[in-house]
This record gives C-alpha cells, sequence and structure tokens, in this order.
C-alpha cells in the first residue's frame, strides 16, 4: 500500500503545466513594461509613479552576493514581468465565468475554489502566473467587515488603506528583490481585519507558477486592526521545467495594538529535477512590523520545494510587549538549497521572540540557517530564545548555521542554542525491531524531529505538511 | 595611504638585507594589501569590528616605516620573577632577546626563516600587510621527543619611542612529534596610538602538545590585532587560552586546523572590559580528518561604554566523520551602554558528527545577587563575587597548574 503511495508521490505531483493562452507583456525589464502592467491593471497614477520611483533605485541596487547558494546570473530581461490567462482579459465576474481549464487546474491542486466543494472552511484566493482568478467565501467576510480580495482589486477598491500601508514595512529602497517586486508586482492578496474582529476562518492564498519565463511578482499585504486576529496560510506550487523561474514575492504584515497575525507557508515549488535541473529561485521577502502594543505575528514555514529558497520572514517588534515568532522546517534532498532563516528586531520594550528552526539535507543539497536577533538600545527587558537543529542524512549533503546575535541592552536576555547530528542509530533500531522497515523508521524520527513546528500549523495543513515532509525525503536514505 | 605605504616600504627594504626571494614575495605581499587595504565592515569576518575605521578614527594617518637597526634597551624589572622561565623579548617588533636557557640546546633549534608562505587567506589584508613589513622570522623548533622543562614567556614590549606606527611582528614554532611546549604570551605596552599587527604560526607533529596563553592585561591606548594559525597532526592537542583586557581595541583570531586523526584544539576566552574599550575574538576551528575534537569557551564581562564580540566558527569537512565540536559564549552586560555581539557558526558537510553551540548574554542574576545580599554582602561585593565566579569558570580549564596559579594571581581572580 505505502509503496504504491510513495511510486505515485516519487516525482513532483503538481509538476503538469497547463494548456492556456497566456496573454503577456512584452519580455523585458523597462519603464515601459512598468507602464503596461499598471495600464493593464487600471492602477491609479500615485501608484504608477510608486512603481518608477523604485525601478529608478532598482538601476543602481546591485543584486546581493553574500548568500550561500550560488546561483547563474539571471537575465532580467529575458522575463515576462505579467503573464495572465488569456480569458481574464476580461475579468469573470463570477466562477460560473472562470476558464474550466483553469478550474481544472485547480482542482488537481487540490484547491476547492467552489464554495460547494468547500469542506473546511478556508477562503482561498487563487494567483494563477500573475493574476489573481477567485476569492471564494466572500459572503461570510464581508459581513464581518474582513476585506480579503487581490490586491489589484484592493487598489480600486480601497485605495487609502492601500497608499497608506504598502511599503511601509518592506520600502522600496530596499534589497534588489524587493525592489524589483515594488516595481513590478503583478497581483497577490490583500486582508484587512477591522478593530475587535476575530476571522472565523483560515485565510489562504494558492500560488501558481504556470506559464514559462514568467517570472512570478506577488505582493500580500496584512492588517490586523487593533485587537483583531487572522490566521493565513499560502501554498505554492508550479509546472515542471527545464529552466530556471524565478519567484521574488513581498509580503508585508502590519499589526496594531492587541492584534495578532498568524502567517503559515507550506512551500512546494518545483524543485527542480534529480540532477537538479530546473526548479523555480524563490527569493522572497516577507517581513512583519508589530506597530501596536501587545501585538504579534507568528511566522511558521514548511520549506521543501524550489531549486534555490532565500527568505528571511523577519519581525520588527516596535510596539511595547509585542511578541514575534519563528518557526520553521526547511527539508533539501538532491541538488536543492536553501539559506533560510529569520530577524527578529527588538525596539519596544519588553518584546520577546522565540525561533524554532528544524533543518533536514539529504542526497546532494545544501542547507543554511541564517538568523538575526538584534536587541536594541531601548528594548528594555527583552528576551529571545533561539533553537536551532539540522539533521544530515549522509555525507554528500552540507547544513549550517550562521547567528547572528546582537544585544545592547543590558536589562535584557538572548538564549541560543544549535545542534547538528544524524539519526541516531539506537533510535533507528529500536523502530525497526518493532516492524518498520527503514524507510518508514526515518519517517517517523523525522517526524518527531519536526512536531515543535508541525504543531504550530493549522490542522488541515499540519496533516499535508507532514506527509510532504516524508515525499520529500524520499529516496534519500540507505 | 597609498603614495606613504610605498615610500615606507622602499625605505624599510633598503635598510634591511633581505634575499631577492624574501623582497619578491614582501613585494607581492605589499601589492596585495595596497590592492585591498584594510578590511572594513563590508567583509564578513569583520563586520563587528571594522578595522579601517578605527585606525581612521583613533590614529589616522599611519607611519609603516619601523627602524629594525635600533638597539633596544630591556628594563629587567618586567620579567617574571615567580617563575623560571625561557625568554623572548620583542621591543617594538624586533627581537631582542632569544634565550632557552633551561633546556637542553641540542633540543631545540632556532633559525631564521629565509622564506615564509604567502598569505593563504583571501579576505585578510592584514596578514599581507604583515608579511611584507615585519622583519626576518624566527623559528623555534622543538626536536622529537622533547618537552621544554620550563614554560617560555614571551614579551612583547612597545616603548613611548613609536607613536602612530604600524607594528608588524611574525613568529613560527615548530613541534616534531612527541614534543610539547607551554608559552605565555605577555603584552606589555608603554606606546599609545599604534596598531600592532602580530602573526603566530604553530605546526604541530603527530602526539605533540602546545599550550598557548595570551595575556592582554596593561591598560594602553593601542589597536591590536592577533592571529595565530595552528596545524595539527594526529593525535596532537593544542590549548589556546586568551586573556583580553587591556588594550583599547584588539581582535584575537585563532584558527586551528585539525589535520589528522584524534587531534584536539581547546580555546577559551575572556573578555574583560570597560571604558570605551572594544574586543573580539574569532575562532575558526576546522574538522578536516576523522575523530577530531573541538571546544570553544568564550566568557564576556562587559562594563561601560565597551563592547564584546565573538565570532566562532566550526567548520567539519565531508571527511571529518565522527567530529565532537562543541562552542559556548556567555556575556554579561554590566551597563546600559554596553553592547555584547555573536556570531557562533556551524558550517558540516558530513553527517556522523556532534556539533552543537550555545550563546546567552544578559545581565547578572537578580536572585542570585539576593541571596549573596541576604548572607550579610553588601551589594559590590555581592557582584564582584558573581563576576569572578563566572570568569573562574574559564581559568579553570588551563591544564597545567603552575601557569593556572600564575595567571590567576595576575589577573586577580582567586
Amino acid at each position: 500500500m505505502r509503496d504504491k503511495q510513495i511510486e505515485d508521490l516519487k516525482d513532483y505531483k503538481y509538476g503538469f503545466s497547463t494548456d492556456i493562452e497566456s496573454f503577456k507583456a512584452p519580455k523585458g525589464l523597462n519603464e515601459e513594461v512598468i507602464r503596461f502592467i499598471s495600464n493593464i491593471k487600471k492602477e491609479p497614477d500615485w501608484l504608477l509613479k510608486w512603481r518608477l520611483k523604485a525601478f529608478e533605485r532598482l538601476k543602481v541596487l546591485k543584486e546581493p552576493d553574500w548568500q550561500k547558494p550560488k546561483y547563474p546570473k539571471i537575465d532580467y530581461q529575458d522575463l515576462y514581468y505579467y503573464s495572465a490567462p488569456k480569458s481574464f482579459k476580461e475579468k469573470p465576474k463570477n466562477l460560473e465565468d472562470l476558464d474550466p481549464k483553469l478550474l481544472e487546474t485547480y482542482k488537481k491542486l487540490g484547491i476547492p475554489l467552489q464554495e460547494q466543494k468547500r469542506l473546511n472552511g478556508i477562503a482561498v484566493d487563487a494567483v494563477f502566473d500573475s493574476v489573481s482568478v477567485a476569492t471564494t467565501f466572500k459572503d461570510t467576510l464581508t459581513e464581518k467587515g474582513i476585506i480579503f480580495c487581490s490586491i489589484s482589486e484592493a487598489i480600486q477598491k480601497h485605495p487609502d488603506l492601500v497608499k497608506k500601508y504598502l511599503g511601509s514595512v518592506i520600502p522600496i529602497t530596499d534589497h534588489f528583490f524587493a525592489t524589483l517586486n515594488s516595481a513590478v508586482f503583478t497581483d497577490g492578496s490583500f486582508v484587512y481585519i477591522p478593530p475587535n474582529v476575530q476571522c472565523p476562518m483560515e485565510l489562504s492564498t494558492y500560488f501558481r507558477i504556470n506559464a514559462s519565463d514568467t517570472g512570478q511578482f506577488e505582493r500580500t499585504l496584512i492588517i490586523a486592526d487593533k485587537g483583531s486576529y487572522v490566521s493565513y496560510l499560502e501554498g505554492c506550487t508550479a509546472p515542471m521545467r527545464d529552466e530556471n523561474q524565478l519567484h521574488a514575492a513581498n509580503v508585508e504584515l502590519i499589526a496594531l495594538d492587541d492584534a495578532e497575525i498568524k502567517y503559515s507557508t507550506v512551500q512546494n515549488w518545483y524543485p527542480g529535477d534529480k540532477d537538479g535541473k530546473g526548479g523555480i529561485y524563490n527569493f522572497v521577502t516577507k517581513r512583519g512590523l508589530c506597530k501596536g502594543k501587545n501585538s504579534k505575528i507568528s511566522w511558521t514555514q514548511v520549506e521543501t520545494g524550489s531549486a534555490i529558497t532565500w527568505k528571511y520572514p523577519s519581525c520588527i517588534l516596535r510596539g511595547d510587549n509585542s511578541i514575534g515568532e519563528f518557526y520553521s522546517i526547511a527539508i533539501t534532498n538532491n541538488h536543492q538549497k536553501a539559506d533560510t532563516g529569520t530577524k527578529m528586531i527588538h525596539l519596544g520594550k519588553n518584546t520577546k521572540s522565540k525561533i524554532i528552526s528544524k533543518g533536514i539535507s539529504a542526497g546532494k543539497s545544501d542547507m543554511t540557517y541564517r538568523g538575526l536577533v538584534d536587541i536594541s538600545k531601548n528594548a528594555y527587558n527583552s528576551t529571545n530564545y533561539t533553537q536551532c537543529d539540522s539533521l544530515l542524512m549522509g555525507n554528500k549533503c552540507g547544513a549550517h548555521t550562521v547567528p547572528y546575535i546582537k544585544n545592547k541592552n543590558s536589562n535584557s536576555n538572548i538564549a541560543h542554542e544549535a545542534t547538528t547530528s544524524k539519526i541516531s542509530e539506537d533510535q533507528l533500531h529500536y523502530c525497526q525491531q518493532r516492524g518498520l522497515n527503514q524507510e518508514e523508521a526515518v519517517g517517523l524520527i523525522v517526524n518527531g524531529f519536526c512536531k515543535e513546528v508541525l504543531q504550530q500549523l493549522p490542522m488541515e495543513f499540519a496533516v499535508e505538511a507532514q506527509k510532504l515532509v516524508g515525499i520529500s525525503l524520499e529516496g534519500s536514505v540507505g | 595611504m597609498e603614495q606613504k605605504l610605498k615610500t615606507d616600504f622602499d625605505k624599510f627594504i633598503s635598510t634591511s638585507n633581505f634575499s631577492n626571494q624574501e623582497i619578491k614575495l614582501k613585494k607581492e605581499a605589499l601589492d596585495f594589501f595596497l590592492k585591498n587595504g584594510f578590511p572594513s565592515r563590508k567583509l564578513e569576518n569583520w563586520k563587528f569590528s571594522d578595522i579601517n575605521q578605527i585606525i581612521q578614527k583613533n590614529i589616522g594617518e599611519l607611519a609603516f616605516y619601523n627602524d629594525y637597526n635600533i638597539e633596544n634597551k630591556i628594563n629587567d624589572e618586567i620579567f617574571l620573577e615567580k617563575i623560571e622561565h625561557n625568554k623572548i623579548v620583542i621591543v617594538n617588533g624586533k627581537v631582542e632577546q632569544l634565550s632557552f636557557e633551561y633546556e637542553e640546546s641540542d633540543k631545540i633549534n632556532l633559525t631564521t626563516l629565509n622564506n615564509f608562505s604567502p598569505n593563504p587567506n583571501d579576505d585578510n589584508s592584514l596578514l599581507s600587510l604583515n608579511n611584507s613589513f615585519s622583519n626576518k622570522i624566527h623559528n623555534i623548533l622543538v626536536k622529537k621527543n622533547y618537552s621544554l622543562k620550563n614554560p617560555l614567556i614571551i614579551y612583547q614590549i612597545t616603548n613611548e619611542k613609536v607613536i602612530n606606527t604600524n607594528i608588524n611582528f611574525q613568529l613560527n614554532f615548530e613541534l616534531e612529534d612527541n614534543s610539547s611546549i607551554k608559552i605565555i604570551n605577555l603584552s606589555e605596552d608603554n606606546s599609545e596610538k599604534n596598531f600592532i599587527n602580530n602573526l603566530f604560526n604553530f605546526n604541530l607533529g603527530k602526539n605533540s602538545i602546545l599550550r598557548n596563553y595570551k595575556i592582554d592585561k596593561k591598560s594602553n591606548k593601542n589597536i591590536k590585532y592577533d592571529y595565530s594559525s595552528i596545524t595539527q597532526k594526529e593525535n596532537s592537542i593544542s590549548e589556546t587560552f586568551i586573556f583580553s583586557s587591556g588594550s583599547d581595541y584588539i581582535k584575537n583570531e585563532v584558527t586551528c586546523n585539525l589535520e589528522g586523526q584524534y587531534s584536539s584544539a581547546f580555546i577559551n576566552g575572556i573578555h574583560l572590559l570597560s571604558k570605551n574599550k572594544h574586543h573580539e575574538i574569532r575562532t575558526n576551528t576546522k574538522h578536516l580528518y576523522e575523530n577530531t575534537k573541538s571546544y570553544q569557551l568564550i566568557k564576556s564581562v562587559i562594563d561601560d561604554n565597551s563592547k564584546s564580540v565573538y565570532q566562532g566558527k566550526i567548520y567539519v569537512d565531508s571527511k571529518a566523520q565522527k567530529t565532537d565540536g562543541y562552542q559556548l559564549s556567555k556575556a554579561v552586560l554590566l551597563n546600559e551602554q554596553a553592547e555584547f555581539n555573536a556570531k557562533p557558526e556551524l558550517e558540516i558537510y558530513a553527517d556522523d558528527v556532534k556539533c552543537s553551540h550555545g550563546s546567552a548574554s544578559g545581565s547578572l542574576d537578580e536572585d542570585s545577587i539576593f541571596y549573596l545580599m541576604s548572607r550579610g554582602l553588601d551589594q559590590k561585593t555581592a557582584k564582584e563575587l558573581l563576576i569572578s565566579g563566572f570568569l573562574l569558570d574559564v581559568v579553570e580549564k588551563i591544564t597545567d597548574e603552575e601557569i593556572k596559579k600564575l595567571i590567576k594571581n595576575m589577573i586577580g581572580l582567586n
């Protein structure tokens, strides 16, 4: 039974591509393309100016090169910056109007777009290549005053909110990929939770890259107003292609007084084949700002896909008593490379942060945890706890830990721990003695290793993530 | 600076007698330094201590020429009396005395090197600077099966004659199989505003033991960089202890290459800082063969406006299965202006290893202070007691009892 399951899952099961005619902007990165994107999305003038300002800045910025995984130079002129299914030129009014092929794709991916098929009560916003396709459960959310729509829609309908918060956490002058995103972002999700509202369901976005030679540059903006709560999920897949595709998203979270945002990611972009050919370059900027007092932002990520993952979901703890959390599982196999971690910037008093990172590397892969904990002069009485554990399978892979620790306040405490080891022979022996085969035993032990993080995921995702952990390590034992 | 470097270099070469081969190597080293300049925060290793900026701010224009033809007088008063020892006395970068009076003369071979290996470290221009301006390099070779009877004390003296000058010094140690040596490195600075750049090379043969204790205690306004490179063969042991407190700025860097099976490296360090001092320790232990072991313990006590930095890297090659690596850094911040930065790093390519690191920083434990005060101690004494207990932990790691006692006395921990 299990063998069959493995056979089915051995290859990347989301590797199909959908044959939908797409409508693209001309290839290349220049002012014309930015104007084209802005124009087709009927954006207000201030946003176009904002994009162009970012583009100006981009001209002087250099691609960073301090990261561990190196990659061949990307020709930014050889990419499409906008791609939409052709049927989208006239935006569909409701789900029935959607291209059936598109619906088919999402069905294959297991995303229940159609409300009647919904069982678990997650509102979904799906992004296909560059445009947001459909958002489900709109009515229930509107009742509570929650805004959950694509960012293009938000720009049209809620320009004040967007204008106020867009770029307030990740300024357009940030690093290269963030600025690139600011200049050419095409779509993404927008969430606003009004004061004192607890969002009744998990909000979810599903990203998919379909067209070839396309970069995906989505932008997510989540604002939790005073006293509100939201849990947000993000999932990603892409078809198998021989060339590498670029994904450079920006995610900005803003939590005001007493608000809480929980952001979970299960990232399963196409990792390339066994010889390291193809796969997604996942260069994402994610940053949360605990702006108000007693606010809380919690990042949970399960990173199993992508040829190269390079991201550091961060928290800026500006409000007094605010809390930042980061839970991460990163798994690399074959030729995958990951350089991921977090930054916790303590600015307010009594701020707390916690980092739990679990890295597993197998095959010929390479994994780095890179993190920063910075307690500034005024962050009295702040604490941080960091734990990063790495597990190595085989001696052709690498596992690295590079934490930066800065303590400038004598009333604050930082504790950091890291270990690297392999699966203990004793544990393996014990499991095998109880009748599990080697792969099952490894799966069990790995799941135990990751448990602390898996627990943080919402139920539906936790099950999927657990399976994903098993699949990702397929064939790496023995 | 470029012009100054060139003219000072020409002056230095014309007043010394180096072989053509040496001059060629020195020129190459100078070219490397000219190209790269002083390291700045743009380089990963110098992120927390931008030496380029520190030199600019505290010294300004540096002179690179040192007259090694001057005879310097040695003040006998600085020699330690409590312990019988061999001596190397270095004044302003020049070796003035080299005596191994307590040892069998045929067991130790003293020479000067006619050659040196070019800078192996691409991103460290200071080693090139050292190569280009240091005087003749002395080599101390301990013969097979010989253990030095008494410790060797290296007195590194600077006098008031030098100011705004860059002093470069290099020393080589070779330990043949089954030999051992104990070294205490004492700095005695009577100068200020100099940039002192030291490079020590140690080559450890099979089963040899190196114990190296570095003491920087006397308060002085110099800027220092001290690099020790240790290469270890099978079954050898190196023990390095760093007490870093006196100089305004010092970066101690220790690189251990564990090339032989069952070799082990221990590095322990103390930062005891006050006023505006800025000290850094960087350790880089490279496990390159099976069954090697390394252990690092660094503790900092930071007061006033001072800043302590620890960067520690454990590198495990894919060949180095069964590596045991452990690293711990702890810091106590006594003042609101004090700062502690750490970067404990693991880079691991082998799976059957046991590597871990920990880092903790914060204030003195209030409960402990309260406990001691409730036993009748005043707050100041209670704090002092806790601090010396915190630091003693590191001193206790010194394996040589006699030297441990000496060092405890010297730094006032009992």
